[in-house]
């Protein structure tokens, strides 16, 4: 079986299993102890962030730990909401966002906080331009993602973050930075932000760690209450074995970017080339991030098309993983113009720096029997 | 942005004449060692500069490593073009692009033939160069005075240098030109900024910190020593002495002189950093007092805790404020480690009402009454740990059990 699904999650490094086995066994001080179990665990936390601080070029202190991206996505957005309300109610956001930062802006709404969901055009852009004129005396945050997670589609952050802190200086500026870190340069500075999110899992890393980058100066109201720890961002005994795991796969991801997205690409062109030959499909995207090709099949349900290449020995997947077991068309491909049908026939394939040459081959061999083979019994219905 | 070097220029230390050459070696290895985990870039020396090559390296992180080095007092980012009209020109526009040109920005060209063989005089290079540029960005108005954007372009023999940016660095004299000193390093705001005031003065820096255990938590210990490896990102490595002063600091409580406790510390310290600045060929202990801010720092206490040294005490603070010390902090990175919340050995057995006016006398007297003073003293000298600190995190001389590097 040929596992298609990097985007929805990783295997982790051989070397981060390990050490989060080791660090387990030995190290199992609660770092906010005095005595010596705890001194080591603290130890080994504040190298965690020292080296996930050097990844994305930040300082240590600018880093919260946090269980994985859709918490740091919640403790952003609500916690920036919650912390500057006294400035003004209105927050602005993009159509095609990840659940967990959709979601969290429409549940503010309930609190009396007003969301602008801003519509991307047929590409799955939003610019700088629309990101600015929605931007009103009373909005206190803009949260827009680096790389879509369905799609692939890359957000303009520079011009975005430039262009917004030229004009409304006190705006906050969050990115959702799951799916860019270690295929796509990442600027933290260079773009502004003043939050910026990651999840390990996606990099190789172990599941139930993420960061949150909280930039110097930057208020959150804090979402768990109870302990100091992370400067009172999050209290909870952090969980140190994982969260070194986590600083070893981003420091790996950062590193082979170059290399990865290299070979990601030539990939993706084989893959995207593939995907044009076949009159059946539509592509949605396959042109920006290295590692997502998104097409649809219009006509054919998503879910069957997954079950005949998983047949054929290759794992994809519909939608993004947290939706997908929704029985609804895909939000994002509305929102990028598509229609019903082809909504809900979206297929993406997303891949991993280890897929080999051979792999693609694979991959390719079993898109083209897949069609041949829904293709006939679609002749055989009618 | 690509630049392909970093131009480097010295400050003050130019105008020493005989020395010059000193202190530009000093500059340039001290580049070197701070340019180790870079290892594409390379250094080129010539007359009065220093360029970085960066052979692909980030050039905003060495820019940011580099703006740390005393004796360095600006940074350009360089583009190189062959020796060849067109291609200069292409250059020059290519990072006029890359400036934010907007209406009304005005520019210059200052253009130098160093190698006098190329066909185009420096005048000529200016109108040549200049009036591409005009046609490109419509937005640019030429100032000869005071131009918003000056654009230099150095014509030599092997390549054309070009550049528009000067971006501050910090100055001062190079790093050990003017010898070594002690500095008494404790966990405060002001003693990290001493030791980095006397860096920049050119002197070489050693820390000595002074830790109480059980008194004093590991923690405690732990912050020093990354306070220490702040100053060791400007001096590239830095070493740290740690002494063990518990037995040092409990012989003085058992004397019943609440109130001078403070005073016989300090003297012991002072006694402490004395005999490891002989040891490791120190010339001057470097501390942080400020005039009047504690007991200890009063002219009179100055007084009786500087005799317990031959030493040249030197005390770069003790004329500024609270708040100018805490400016620096920030600025160099130690403040907010400064102020993690962990008590250390000075904090430890403060009196209620230690003496701002210490009698000299009384004091010795008491310090003869302590028996084995002078063999606690040496002890504590003798058990002291010593770690070689690199800029960049590797730490020589401790037995790390905790942090292993491949797990991270």
């Amino acid at each position: 079986m040929k596992y298609f699904d990097y985007a929805a999650t990783t295997p982790p490094f051989e070397e981060v299993i390990t050490t989060v086995a080791e660090i387990m066994r030995r190290h199992y001080g609660n770092p906010s102890s005095m005595h010596r179990y705890g001194e080591d665990a603290d130890k080994l936390l504040k190298r965690s962030r020292e080296v996930c601080a050097a990844a994305l070029e930040v300082y240590p202190s600018e880093i919260v730990f946090t269980s994985g991206a859709t918490e740091s996505n919640n403790l952003a957005i609500k916690g920036a909401a919650l912390q500057y309300q006294t400035r003004g109610k209105h927050i602005v956001t993009v159509s095609t966002e990840h659940p967990s930062v959709y979601e969290a802006c429409r549940q503010l709404t309930n609190l009396g906080f007003e969301v602008t969901f801003l519509p991307v055009d047929a590409e799955g852009h939003v610019s700088a331009e629309q990101v600015c004129a929605a931007v009103r005396k009373d909005t206190i945050l803009v949260s827009i993602m680096h790389v879509n997670n369905e799609t692939g589609r890359v957000q303009p952050l520079h011009d975005i973050g430039v262009a917004l802190k030229k004009q409304f200086p006190r705006v906050l500026f969050h990115i959702d930075g799951v799916q860019g870190f270690g295929k796509l340069p990442v600027d933290i500075r260079g773009w502004q932000a003043d939050l910026y999110s990651l999840s390990a899992h996606k990099l190789r890393g172990p599941k139930g760690a993420g960061l949150l980058f909280v930039r110097e100066g930057v208020e959150l109201f804090p979402l768990h209450s109870g302990g100091s720890q992370e400067q009172g961002f999050r209290a909870g005994t952090e969980n140190v074995p994982v969260l070194v795991g986590m600083s070893k796969a981003i420091r790996l991801a950062g590193e082979r970017q170059v290399e990865t997205a290299r070979r990601m690409t030539e990939w993706r062109e084989r893959v995207v080339a593939e995907v044009k030959t076949l009159p059946q499909l539509r592509l949605n995207s396959g042109e920006e991030a290295p590692h997502i090709v998104h097409f649809s099949y219009p006509g054919m349900k998503a879910e069957v098309m997954l079950h005949t290449l998983e047949q054929l020995g290759v794992v994809v997947s519909t939608k993004s993983a947290c939706s997908s077991k929704l029985a609804e068309p895909s939000r994002v491909l509305l929102a990028m113009g598509c229609n019903e049908a082809e909504a809900s026939g979206g297929i993406r394939i997303s891949f991993g720096d280890e897929h080999t040459e051979q792999d693609i081959d694979e991959l390719i061999l079993a898109l083209r029997k897949a069609v041949a083979k829904l293709e006939s019994l679609e002749r055989w219905k009618r | 942005m690509h630049y392909d070097m970093l131009l480097l220029r010295f400050g003050e230390f130019t105008l020493k004449g005989k020395n010059r050459t000193r202190f530009e070696k000093a500059v340039l290895n001290h580049v070197k060692l701070l340019l180790k985990p870079f290892p594409g870039a390379s250094l080129r020396k010539e007359f009065g500069r220093i360029y970085v090559v960066l052979g692909g390296e980030p050039y905003e992180q060495i820019i940011q490593v580099l703006q740390k080095v005393f004796g360095i007092t600006t940074i350009s980012p360089v583009k190189m073009a062959p020796v060849e009209l067109g291609a200069i020109i292409e250059t020059a526009v290519a990072l006029m692009r890359e400036l934010n040109v907007t209406e009304g920005t005005t520019f210059k060209v200052n253009a130098r033939r160093v190698w006098k063989e190329f066909a185009h005089s420096s005048q000529e290079m200016n109108h040549l160069i200049g009036s591409p540029i005009l046609r490109e960005f419509q937005a640019l108005r030429v100032d000869v005075h005071q131009p918003d954007i000056e654009l230099r372009v150095e014509v030599r023999e092997q390549a054309a240098y070009i550049f528009s940016d000067v971006i501050m660095a910090v100055g001062g004299f190079p790093l050990g030109t003017n010898g070594k000193a002690m500095l008494l390093l404790s966990g405060g705001i002001d003693s990290p900024v001493a030791g980095w005031s006397s860096m920049r003065r050119g002197l070489e820096i050693e820390c000595v910190h002074f830790y109480s255990y059980p008194f004093t938590s590991e923690r405690a210990k732990e912050k020093v020593i990354d306070l220490a490896r702040v100053l060791a990102g400007y001096a590239g490595r830095i070493k740290i002495h740690l002494v063990p002063f518990t037995e040092v600091q409990t012989a003085f409580t058992r004397t019943g002189q609440d109130n001078l406790i403070i005073t016989l510390m300090r003297r012991s310290m002072l006694r402490i950093a004395t005999m490891l600045a002989e040891r490791e060929g120190a010339l001057a202990l470097v501390t942080g007092d400020s005039l009047g801010q504690v007991a200890s720092q009063t002219l009179s206490s100055m007084n009786v805790i500087g005799r317990s040294t031959e030493l040249p005490l030197l005390r770069p603070l003790v004329m500024m404020d609270k708040q100018e010390i805490t400016e620096i902090a920030k600025q160099i990175g130690t403040y907010d480690l400064s102020i993690l919340p962990y008590e250390d050995c000075c904090t430890l057995f403060v009196p209620k009402s230690p003496t701002t006016n210490p009698n000299l006398w009384v004091v010795q007297k008491i310090e003869a009454s302590i028996r084995d003073l002078n063999v606690l003293i040496e002890q504590a000298v003798a058990t002291t740990e010593t770690l070689v600190l690199e800029a960049g995190g590797a730490i020589e001389g401790r037995k790390e059990e905790v942090i292993q590097e491949d797990w991270f």
